[in-house]
């Protein structure tokens, strides 16, 4: 009989290697799907994970990366904050939404005026506007103990149905010959988050998610905020003994995850995007939750992991180009991703072992 | 005199360390209700799992009307006409109470016939339960009665309660009582475990009393006061203290008034307590566990906050300061439950001394961490206190129970603290250990702090303790000097004569 076996403490060697066993599990199991999908499978593999970073048209696609990978390490990081702690924002698409309505919004109602202080007031915006968004629930949990699972995923809802309005009516572009959707900040210069190195892909979000990355870091081990965001997480009764007030907690991991997607959303709305329009949204503020569970939570292996995702989004994006390989099978493998990641994980805190049946 | 249904023999089991059973001998009856009454860790638990057939005695026999009856597991305990309702239930949230049941027998029968065999047993007996509704939703009371059921459809000789009534209210205990009233009419032998006093007199024809794993008594409990059966609990071995005459202090900790609801469903209010605890001085608090213990370290933690006025401290109204606000002026705390509470399990030792350590000893900057002086404080709570880790990176819960119970104590005593409370310092601690935290406890009074050591171990508060009081119901004692406490006085004070209540609404 096969049984797990509870380690004295956790492995520090597994707890590194099981992103990697992960990833190699989902290359395995992944070649065993788009083998049955009548493709081959290494050639499927090669093309998502070599492609986009080696292949011909590499030049390409690395801007890619960067610009797929911000707004997730971006976002995952605020995510992770708050998962440290066990408190579950699921609705960072919709204060992503929001962050990108408030900061487009922000610098829209300055057109056409020309000044250096639109974009930075766009930035403010923005991470207010996902701030708000996810104080909703923050406040609603702390105030009447809701679920703030439910109310943050729910109010993604809400998000996109503000999206398609503000898309057709408020900020809907007066020159678009009644086409939905606002004026392209792109050809606004004012308000564009252009690339700072011409073909890099390198935009200010990238640059803040670094940033993001960095702070995360700070707080997580060297300040008492974030001793007490990991305390909560992993024994919430001996928290409320050291000090910990949960409410402040709450409101601060909600309004900062908020505020971090927030700001994701106004950067690709004033670069990459360029547009208000109702499919804005691409998913980036569920694909965080899988990365920041994919990078353990920590800081940097949330960076290592929103690379790892940008490369399975686009060299899936080729793959469905070049090999026809449907969009749904890519999102399975992203799936397993997950999968395999939590299953794996077990193995960090448990040992397997063969046991002979005992009296006990 | 008739054959009794389950005869004991002088059992015997020992753990490492411990012999939770020395040569247990006691009848239970058919149709009686036995009490099986002790302290924590008197052994009750292992003996009734012994005749569940969980635990198997190094010695002694049990015969069951007069057959030998050695149940190699609770499966045969079963077929023999034995049931336990256990103290934590095993029921599925997610299933409905007939799956549930249906998930513990041998040969379910279909779906429909257990649903109306669960009704009629539910009638018959008054406990009301639809079979058909989700585990989930039941209260704690009726998830009992599933467990119950359970057992009633057996058809037991012989029914095990583990302290059946913690987890019930009032009303709840009522229809229990009534039911297992009417199971004894039929003939059905009940086991009943309880330490609480009043309950057992209520209910019980006879009642076998477990001290450190002996049988030290026997009693009709209808016929013995509460007093009585709390002294031969509590034992008449107690050692009068030795320390006398001490000089205390100005007062450091003032409670008045203090009433507090608690924070958990099944816990107890405190109602109305008064204490003061001079600077040099030791009171024990006293009393059966689940009256109001946990309660009172957490009002005096700062985790439960109360008015203003109703905690001093030198004179200053601390009742609504925080964990933190108070560790800065001098009060520290050290729960009972150690991992979870005192101590996060995954987290290493020295951040477990940053837990508590962080306002006192300067561990922070403006919220930065000093994590090299965080170590030296975890390294001076390892070596001060003797705990064995191979270093201050493991993890809390690598640690045997005692010696994160030193760590713990350790942690509040190097901080100098003005007032310390203690929950249970010595609760599952060897003996060596226990001692050296004790004297580590009376020397930190020696130096002038106020401690209150609330404990159910009446050994350790009258080796430690200069005044001694009792917890019963959320309510406390009058402290009283230590010196010249007699046994009987203890028991009165602890074992809950139900007349003091009305003296004090």
């Amino acid at each position: 009989m096969i049984v797990l076996e509870k380690r004295p403490q956790p492995s520090k060697a597994w707890s590194y290697a099981t992103p990697l066993v992960a990833v190699l599990a989902t290359m395995v199991f992944g070649g065993i799907l788009f083998a049955i999908l009548g493709k081959n499978p290494i050639e499927a593999i090669g093309t998502i994970f070599w492609e986009p970073l080696f292949g011909e048209f590499a030049f390409y696609y690395r801007p890619q990366l960067l610009v797929k990978g911000a707004p997730l390490v971006l976002i995952a990081i605020g995510l992770s904050l708050g998962f440290r702690a066990g408190i579950w924002n699921i609705g960072a698409e919709g204060q992503y939404i929001m962050g990108a309505i408030f900061g487009a919004g922000a610098g829209l109602a300055f057109y056409p005026l020309d000044a250096f202080y639109i974009f930075p007031i766009m930035v403010i915006a923005g991470a207010f506007g996902g701030w708000l968004w996810a104080s909703i629930p923050a406040f609603l949990k702390v105030r009447f103990g809701t679920n703030e699972i439910l109310v943050s995923l729910m109010l993604v809802y809400v998000a996109e149905q503000m999206l398609a309005s503000v898309s057709l009516g408020l900020l809907k572009n007066p020159e678009g010959f009644g086409f939905p959707g606002s004026r392209n900040l792109q050809s606004y210069e004012s308000a564009h988050n252009a690339e700072l190195i011409a073909g890099s892909g390198m935009h200010w979000g990238v640059v803040t998610a670094l940033i993001a990355v960095i702070f995360a870091y700070v707080l997580l081990n060297r300040h008492m905020l974030g001793f007490h965001i990991r305390l909560t997480g992993e024994a919430p009764r001996a928290a409320k003994f050291a000090g910990v007030n949960p409410a402040r907690l709450i409101l601060f991991c909600l309004g900062l995850s908020g505020a971090l997607a927030g700001l994701a959303g106004m950067f690709e709305v004033s670069g990459p995007s360029g547009v208000v329009s109702i499919d804005f949204n691409v998913g980036y503020g569920f694909t965080a939750i899988i990365v920041a569970f994919l990078g353990r939570l920590h800081p940097v292996g949330i960076l290592l992991a929103g690379g790892l995702m940008a490369l399975t989004y686009i060299g899936g994006e080729i793959a469905q180009s070049q090999l026809g390989l449907p969009a749904a099978a890519i999102q399975v493998f992203q799936g397993m991703l997950l999968f395999f990641l939590l299953a794996f994980d077990l193995l960090t805190n448990y040992r397997i072992r063969a046991a002979h049946s005992e009296v006990a | 005199m008739t054959t009794p249904l389950l005869s004991l023999q002088r059992l015997t089991k020992a753990y490492p360390g411990v012999v939770a059973n020395d040569q247990v001998s006691f009848d239970i009856g058919e149709g009686e209700v036995h009490a099986l009454l002790g302290e924590n860790g008197a052994g009750k638990s292992t003996l009734v799992k012994m005749i569940y057939g969980l635990v198997k005695p190094d010695s002694g026999t049990m015969l069951l009307r007069g057959q030998a009856f050695a149940p190699p597991e609770p499966r045969a305990a079963r077929a023999d006409g034995i049931a336990m309702v256990f103290q934590h239930f095993s029921l599925f949230d997610a299933l409905n109470v007939a799956e549930n049941i249906a998930l513990g027998m041998e040969n379910p029968p279909p779906m429909g016939d257990l649903a109306s065999r669960i009704r009629e047993v539910s009638e018959t007996y008054g406990l009301p339960l639809d079979p058909f509704r989700t585990v989930g939703d039941l209260s704690a009371g009726e998830r009992q009665r599933v467990e119950i059921i359970r057992c009633l459809l057996q058809d037991p000789k012989l029914l095990i309660m583990d302290e059946p009534t913690s987890v019930l209210t009032p009303q709840e205990v009522e229809i229990l009582f009534e039911t297992l009233n009417k199971l004894r009419s039929e003939g059905t032998s009940i086991l009943y475990i309880s330490h609480k006093l009043e309950e057992i007199r209520t209910l019980c024809d006879h009642a076998t009393i477990l001290r450190l794993g002996k049988n030290v008594g026997e009693c009709v409990p209808s016929e013995t006061s509460a007093r009585d059966m709390a002294e031969m609990m509590v034992g008449s071995t107690l050692q009068t203290p030795e320390r006398s005459g001490r000089e205390f202090g100005d007062v450091a900790l003032d409670v008045s008034g203090l009433s507090v609801p608690s924070p958990s469903e099944f816990g107890t209010a405190l109602k109305n307590v008064h204490m003061t605890v001079r600077k040099g001085e030791v009171l024990g608090v006293g009393g059966v566990a689940g009256n109001g213990q946990d309660e009172l370290l957490g009002v005096l933690s700062g985790e439960i906050q109360t008015t203003a006025d109703a905690i001093k401290f030198n004179g200053q109204p601390i009742g609504k300061l925080g964990p933190t606000a108070r560790r800065k002026l001098g009060v520290l705390t050290a729960p009972e439950e150690r991992l979870g509470h005192a101590a996060a399990p995954d987290m290493s030792l020295t951040e477990n001394a940053l837990l508590t350590g962080s306002v006192r000893e300067g561990l922070e900057n403006n919220g930065f961490l000093k994590w090299s002086e965080t170590k030296s404080f975890a390294e001076k709570i390892i070596s001060a206190f003797d705990v064995r880790t191979p270093g201050p990176e493991n993890a809390a819960r690598s640690l045997s129970g005692g010696n994160l119970q030193k760590f713990v104590i350790g942690r509040e005593v190097l901080q100098n603290p003005d007032v310390l409370v203690v929950n249970q310092p010595t609760w599952g601690v060897d003996a060596a250990a226990a001692a050296s935290i004790r004297q580590s406890i009376l020397d930190l009074a020696a130096k002038g702090t106020a401690v209150i050591c609330i404990s159910q171990d009446l050994d350790e508060l009258m080796e430690i303790s200069d005044s001694f009081a009792a917890l019963n119901e959320g309510r406390l004692s009058a402290p009283r000097t230590t010196t010249g406490l007699t046994v009987d006085e203890i028991g009165l004070m602890m074992g809950g004569a139900h007349g003091m209540e009305v003296a004090h609404v």
